[in-house]
């Protein structure tokens, strides 16, 4: 295992352990939002769409990297907006509310 | 990779991390998705230096960018907010299938025999990304009403899907161990594909935001092997944060739903009135007692304390706006009023915050299943407004019933009961209601929003 694939693992395992705390206290309620924030988020490939689209030479790698940059611009695009427009609801009034909550 | 690009990639993690800990929370969720969106603007615009553009590189680059994100935008503006679960799902496939798309251009890059440490995370990332990309369509269609929301079954199903996933080690090891090419990973797609449909279709369309859910953490994962076969920190930290929260998230939606992931996965849940009708009570020889707006009116008006339960049928009729002039004539009245909120009532978890929310009504009305249960025996009329399941005393009598276990609200304790129902029709389960035949029931039939203006006048007339 050369050292920059070991800095990879590293990361990885050390980002399961902050994932896992980082959403552990959320509310029944939001359970609909955070799924639909972290599918925004995993958006991020676009990316690696990015990546293999720039430099792609043979029609197929063009088309493969057309298609990739079209999905995950959509992954992301419409991932935060869609979170954004589910949670305008919750804004206003219920703010102060919610600290009477246990 | 330049030092720039790493701590902009690193200020992008941090901020997603932040995104994702604010989201876990009801007064910062909003501002958490702006944080994790400025995340991803900063991580995207940082990787610009590492591109070598080829000249149809940097047009098709750009072309995908604008279609794609005009598409993106306008679809979930319009979206409406029933749809949300299923726009969720769509999303997620397309992640699923960008991430696998970008593994199959890189194992044909990279000829036949990649080192393992790309060709293993490569064929991972083909392989759960076709998983997320199918398993999303089907459960957009299922939500979508394209194809049956009823369980899909047939006998050693379970069998047939293990079979696949056998039969997807296999071709994975054959592509890691002989060579890396087309003649293997191609197949190896399309098992991909089809084990993401087979393993979809037996669930019902009632528990689909939690397979939405786990397919949302097998795209994150899918990304972050991505990440490891493109060397690039950003997609290995933010894939994996999905994916692990993801995992953790579906843990507790099945939760909150009173069972188990396995049981929600492999449970068929749901299909057990479809397939074998007589199995559990049914309704027929039994009778219901149907009333009018007037009857309903009268009661409610007259009432000490009503307790609103809501459901999937009021998002669908768009009757909160109607239910809240409801509740604010009998409140003028003198009664008193709550909303007894089930934590699954709806299609999503939150559903009926969010749509009480949009038409006004005090946070503070809206309570939650343990907060609210003791109050039934002291109510004079609970109001079901186009729920069912959740209600469903077979939760807790009916041993064998799909939804056996699962907490529900104890409405069969108020003194009176009104079901506002478009028909007769068995929830989103597909299981008979025992509690509709209960003497102390009343139907109301009708479109919820109808029926509730039509209540709004009689209360006035009362």
């Amino acid at each position: 295992m050369n050292s920059e694939l070991l800095t990879e693992f590293t990361y990885f395992v050390l980002a399961i352990f902050v994932g896992i705390e980082v959403i552990s206290k959320v509310p029944t309620i939001l359970h609909t939002p955070l799924m639909s924030g972290t599918n925004a988020i995993h958006g991020i490939i676009l990316i690696g769409a990015i990546l293999i689209a720039a430099n792609a030479t043979s029609p197929l790698e063009i088309i493969l990297g057309f298609v990739a940059v079209l999905l995950a611009t959509l992954n992301v695009v419409g991932g935060f907006v869609v979170t954004d427009r589910m949670l305008e609801m919750f804004k206003g009034r219920q703010a102060p509310a919610k600290q009477e909550k246990k | 990779m330049n030092i720039w690009i790493a701590l902009a990639y690193l200020l992008a993690a941090v901020l997603f991390i932040l995104g994702l800990k604010q989201l876990s929370s009801p007064r910062g969720a909003r501002r958490g998705n702006q944080t994790a969106a400025v995340g991803m603007v900063i991580a995207v615009l940082a990787t610009i230096p590492l591109l070598h553009f080829t000249a149809a590189g940097i047009v098709v680059t750009l072309l995908g960018l604008a279609i794609g994100a005009p598409v993106g935008a306008i679809s979930a503006r319009r979206v409406h907010m029933t749809a949300m679960p299923q726009m969720v799902a769509a999303f997620n496939g397309v992640g699923g299938g960008a991430a696998a798309l970008v593994s199959i251009s890189e194992l044909l890059h990279r000829g036949l025999h990649p080192v393992f440490q790309i060709a293993f995370p490569s064929i991972f990332s083909m392989v759960v990304g076709g998983i997320s990309f199918a398993g999303s369509a089907i459960a957009f269609a299922k939500l979508q009403g394209l194809i049956t929301g009823t369980p899909i079954t047939y006998a050693g199903q379970q069998v047939v899907n293990g079979l696949i996933a056998i039969a997807i080690v296999g071709l994975a090891v054959a592509n890691l161990a002989v060579a890396s090419q087309p003649i293997f990973f191609v197949p190896l797609l399309l098992l991909a594909l089809v084990l993401g449909v087979a393993f979809v279709l037996p669930i019902g369309g009632a528990d689909m935001p939690v397979v939405i859910s786990l397919l949302n953490a097998f795209t994150g994962l899918s990304v972050a092997a991505t990440g490891f076969v493109l060397n690039n920190f950003a997609l290995i930290v933010a894939g994996t944060l999905v994916g692990a929260s993801g995992t953790l998230l579906t843990t507790l939606m099945s939760q909150a739903m009173g069972r188990s992931l396995a049981n929600v996965l492999f449970g068929a849940f749901g299909q057990i009135q479809a397939s074998s009708g007589g199995a559990a009570v049914t309704a027929e020889g039994k009778t219901v007692r149907a009333g009018s707006p007037e009857d309903v009116g009268t009661m409610l008006a007259y009432a000490r304390k009503v307790i609103v339960v809501p459901g999937y049928g009021l998002a669908v009729a768009q009757g909160q706006h109607a239910l809240k002039e409801l509740a604010d004539e009998l409140e003028k009245r003198g009664v008193e009023v709550e909303y007894a909120i089930h934590p699954v009532a709806g299609r999503m978890p939150g559903h009926m915050n969010v749509l009480l929310a949009e038409a006004n009504v005090p946070y503070e009305q809206l309570k939650e299943m343990d907060e609210i249960n003791g109050e039934f025996p002291s109510t004079d009329v609970a109001l079901v407004v186009g729920a069912n399941d959740v209600v469903n005393p077979a939760a807790r009598n009916t041993q064998g019933s799909p939804i056996y276990g699962m907490p529900i609200l104890n409405v069969d304790q108020a003194k009176n009961i009104v079901f506002m129902k478009r028909s007769m029709r068995p929830g989103f389960a597909g299981i008979d209601n025992e509690l509709l035949y209960d003497p102390k029931t009343v139907m109301l039939f009708g479109d919820a929003k109808d029926s509730l203006t039509k209540l709004v006048a009689a209360v006035k007339a009362a």
